[in-house]
């Protein structure tokens, strides 16, 4: 749950979750095992195709929402199910008050609902009912009074023997720190409240138009005896999860529990319809009483906005925090309110409000992890960046942000700015190559890694010394795009690229129009800057001039591939110029492995070993995965892979300097498995990663040296 | 043995479930009976009843109050009948309605499923009367026999005959793939948090 009032509060309470050794730990042990654990549950299917079918069922319950919502009705009403639908959280936990007071219900037993978290039911409940959760992470969390710090498993962020300590608190007897007999020992703590429960309260995972039947997955059953045993029987269900047919169904079950847990299938797949038989005392009959509760508050709205009706194919599978790096780092009360993860930042702003979304959606760091892992295809970084923006929209924005726009908007201005920091910056890199003591733009808590100081001459002012001569036949023509870290702190990267594209009959040329690609002003939520530099941009670049649009930032790459589209695709006439103009985007090593085809014949082996750092934007961004590799073997080092290759390092552009604390962390796992493999060489395709990294090397004193891999191929070219 | 049920064998298996062959039905009460005798009164013994519970939990356990128990609810009438002297023969009571009154739990729960999916190792079991449904979560060890002949290799290949099912409401289907199971604390695995501890599978050959 979010309680921080403000940036500050957030980040201390960020701070607090980093110091949490246990939380650390687990977090990591569970990072790794998640990961195998779910390419083993893919194994023999082919993931994208699985993910489609569930955008294509969601979308259509999407689209049919009411539609669907009066067939289940329907159908539900006439085998004796009552049905209502509440628009608001307030109005369906009123609901489920009165259903309980009406049939005289004072002891209520639920299994795992996250709608029913949304509405913070049990919080509604709780002054006139005894209510008890069943799912054994949710009674945990019950019992300690805490929300969620995962859709799938609760309570993650406790240790055994913090759970020993509360059972002995309910059992009033010492418990030992064991887990099976803790679960145990729920187990008989919680059969004693089933007996005793008159009324069942679940959720449910896909609700059925065709035949009225819900579906609900749990691994231990106890949804079976939550729906059995008690005489009356309210399901809350949001109206997202309405499908048409089993069908749908089953296409929906194929893809939730191998992308949550890496399981096949869970243990229980109960399927409902209608009232059934229920043998306890007081039922009418032999009847269930049961009621199903649709929840809209504000879901047929969400299904209506071109953009964010996409968050309504979420099916709560939590992959997306499995794999977030942030996530990992600070845990989920950190990341997110009730619901957590890349999902969480944006369901919150919808559900709970802007006051609890305001920090949160700031705490991304863009590494496109969880849209990769999406059991529904959703573009999760993306929203999360607008959500960024209209709250910005909506409060006011930040006066560093509204500067950094103004200035990136007004090229001239922007380039004169980054030749006057190098001319203050010089008291203070001492004659090194790094900062010493940070510019007041820096904020405090930088010091984890070293920083680089401005070039002497900027890219674009060395370019008519370094132009290649044009081929005498050209076979592709090409314009690089240098971006402002190279243009201005790393030159040397693009000289060495260069030099590495040379007698392959390329014909470079270097528009001077080009500048900033416009993600650092996105990321801080000023999405009109980063409209007016990318119109800069398609401008300076002419796409019907060149086979290619070359750059050696992966981040620019795929800035400029995946979101200029979207940023003005829309404009007349630009918008078609964007869509060649991202066609034409290439990267480095695709182009230089894939398209020039280098041979092993053109370089001296050195033997030295190396190691690759993936950049998101490039493993994810651009799909390049084995270019990189294929090029360190053919230039001959010798390539050692890292464990967690493709995880993010960190960096995040402007997140660094925003939350320096998770940033370090980040970093300093990756430094420790790049220095697990003993490679001399840390190589990798991204100045913003290179300056985290050869920083992070920097300050911890390794003797491992940080390249771009432009520059370990310049070296080793013959 | 055809692909699919080997298949779902291993399938089975690999969530945990102990999978064996019946060539009859008659094998298949001797087999649940025989594994009943085999077994300590209450497994809860092992992992429960000595655990420290609060007052109102250790109310609860029925052990003083019944013997070994084999609830059968679906089984039909004449298969019943072979079944009960075989199990008092082992000093076993064969119940078939009133799981209520066992919700502290029963030895064994026999069923018979309605279909097997090889794909994922998974039991479909219409659980629409309520004492089956029960049957299959109070137990201990859940025994299940299922027809050689009703194992699918995908859910997909039977919607039609499930969508009946449910058409025909109300209905309960169950799909169950392996004992009960959590991993809620620390993410270690542990089995029978609220259903079986343990899932038989007999697959009976019947072609
Ligand atoms: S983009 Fe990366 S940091 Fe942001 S929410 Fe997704 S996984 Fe987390
Ligand atoms: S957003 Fe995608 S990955 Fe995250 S919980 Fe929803 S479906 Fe799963």
């Amino acid at each position: 749950m979010q309680k921080a009032n403000n940036l500050k509060e957030y980040k201390r309470e960020l701070g607090e979750a980093l110091d949490n050794d246990f939380l650390r730990k687990a977090m990591d042990k569970f990072a790794v095992a998640y990961r195998s654990a779910r390419i083993n549950a893919f194994k023999g299917h082919e993931e994208e195709v699985l993910i489609h079918e569930v955008v294509r069922v969601k979308d259509a319950g999407i689209d049919n929402m009411m539609a669907l919502y009066e067939e289940f009705k329907t159908r539900a009403q006439a085998a004796g199910v009552h049905v209502h639908l509440a628009r608001t959280a307030h109005e369906a936990n009123e609901l489920i008050a009165n259903i309980a007071r009406k049939n005289a219900c004072k002891k209520i037993i639920k299994s795992k609902s996250m709608t029913a978290e949304e509405t913070l039911l049990n919080h509604h409940l709780e002054p006139e009912f005894e209510v008890t959760e069943t799912d054994l992470g949710e009674w945990i969390i019950q019992l300690r009074h805490e929300g969620p710090t995962h859709m799938v498993m609760p309570a993650i962020h406790l240790s055994r023997h913090q759970v020993a300590d509360l059972f002995a608190d309910v059992t009033a007897r010492e418990q030992k720190p064991d887990i099976q007999r803790l679960v145990k020992v729920a187990r008989r703590e919680l059969r004693a409240k089933f007996t005793q429960a008159d009324m069942g309260i679940s959720g449910a995972n896909v609700a059925i138009a065709k035949t009225g039947t819900l579906g609900i997955v749990t691994n231990e059953g106890n949804a079976r005896l939550v729906t059995t045993l008690p005489r009356v029987h309210v399901a809350l269900v949001g109206l997202d999860k309405l499908c048409a047919s089993l069908q749908d169904a089953l296409t929906i079950l194929r893809v939730l529990p191998r992308n949550a847990t890496g399981q096949a299938i869970t243990s229980y797949v109960t399927w409902i319809t209608g009232a059934n038989q229920c043998l306890a005392r007081g039922t009418e009959k032999n009847k269930k009483e049961m009621h199903i509760v649709f929840l809209d508050n504000g879901r047929t709205q969400l299904a209506r906005d071109p953009l964010f009706k996409q968050v309504l194919r979420c099916v709560r599978c939590g992959a997306c925090a499995n794999v977030c790096p942030v996530y990992r780092m600070v845990g989920g009360h950190q990341m997110g309110h009730v619901y957590i993860g890349a999902i969480g930042l944006i369901l919150t702003y919808f559900f709970h409000g802007r006051d609890k979304a305001k920090n949160l959606v700031q705490n991304c760091i863009n590494c496109e992890a969880c849209k990769h892992v999406c059991a529904a295809g959703i573009d999760l970084p993306r929203l999360i960046k607008e959500i960024h923006t209209r709250i910005q929209d909506e409060e006011g924005h930040p006066l560093t942000s509204v500067l950094l726009g103004k200035v990136l908007k007004n090229r001239k201005l922007f380039h004169t700015l980054l030749r006057t920091a190098k001319a203050a910056q010089r008291p203070i890199t001492g004659g090194t190559r790094y900062l010493s003591h940070l510019p007041q733009i820096f904020a405090r808590d930088q010091d984890f890694r070293a920083l680089p100081a401005i070039a002497k001459k900027p890219f674009r002012d060395m370019w008519k010394d370094v132009r290649p001569p044009k081929p005498a036949h050209p076979k592709f023509k090409v314009a690089l795009f240098s971006g402002c870290v190279q243009d201005f702190v790393y030159p040397e990267q693009l000289e060495a690229g260069i030099k590495v594209l040379a007698h392959h009959g390329v014909d470079l040329d270097f528009p001077m129009g080009q500048t900033c690609c416009g993600l650092p002003v996105q990321m801080m939520g000023e999405k009109q800057a980063a409209r007016d530099v990318a119109l800069q941009n398609v401008t300076a670049i002419d796409p019907a001039d060149y086979d290619y649009i070359l750059t050696l930032c992966a981040s620019c790459a795929s800035h400029l591939k995946n979101n200029y589209p979207f940023l003005v695709g829309d404009e007349p006439i630009v918008g078609v110029k964007v869509q060649q103009f991202s066609d034409k985007v290439m990267s480095f090593s695709s182009f230089v492995n894939d398209i020039l085809q280098v041979t092993r014949e053109e370089f001296n082996p050195s033997g030295r070993t190396a190691t690759f750092h993936s950049p998101c934007h490039l493993c994810r961004g651009m799909g390049v995965v084995h270019a990189p590799h294929e090029l360190i073997e053919k230039s001959g080092y010798r390539f050692v892979r890292a464990d967690e290759e493709q995880v993010c390092c960190g960096f995040g552009g402007t997140y660094t300097s925003k939350f320096p604390q998770v940033s370090q962390q980040i970093l300093n796992n990756k430094l420790d498995d790049v220095e697990k493999t003993g490679a001399e060489l840390l190589l990798t395709e991204c100045p913003g990663c290179v300056l985290q990294l050869r920083g992070g090397m920097e300050t911890r004193g390794s003797r491992v040296q940080v390249l771009h891999i432009a520059e370990a191929l310049a070296r080793a070219k013959k | 043995m055809s692909e699919v049920i080997q298949e779902f064998r291993t399938k089975a298996e690999a969530v945990s479930a102990i999978v064996s062959s019946v060539p009859s039905l008659d094998q298949a009460l001797a087999y649940t009976v025989d594994l009943c005798a085999r077994k300590k009164a209450c497994q809860m013994l092992v992992s429960g009843c000595q655990e420290d519970l609060s007052q109102k939990a250790e109310d609860l356990c029925g052990l003083r109050k019944w013997g070994r128990i084999i609830a059968a609810p679906g089984l039909a009438r004449d298969d019943l009948d072979r079944l009960v002297p075989m199990a008092r023969e082992q000093g076993i009571s064969v119940i078939r309605r009133d799981m209520r009154k066992h919700l502290e739990g029963v030895d064994i729960g026999l069923t018979i499923c309605e279909y097997g999916i090889a794909e994922t190792g998974t039991l479909i079991l219409d659980s629409s009367s309520e004492e089956l449904r029960l049957g299959t979560m109070i137990s201990e060890i859940h025994v299940a026999v299922i027809p050689a002949s009703r194992i699918k290799g995908r859910a997909e290949e039977i919607t039609n005959d499930l969508e009946t099912l449910m058409e025909n409401n109300p209905n309960y289907l169950a799909f169950i793939t392996g004992a009960s199971r959590t991993a809620d604390i620390e993410r270690v695995l542990a089995l029978g948090v609220h259903g079986p501890l343990e899932l038989h599978i007999l697959i009976l050959e019947d072609r």
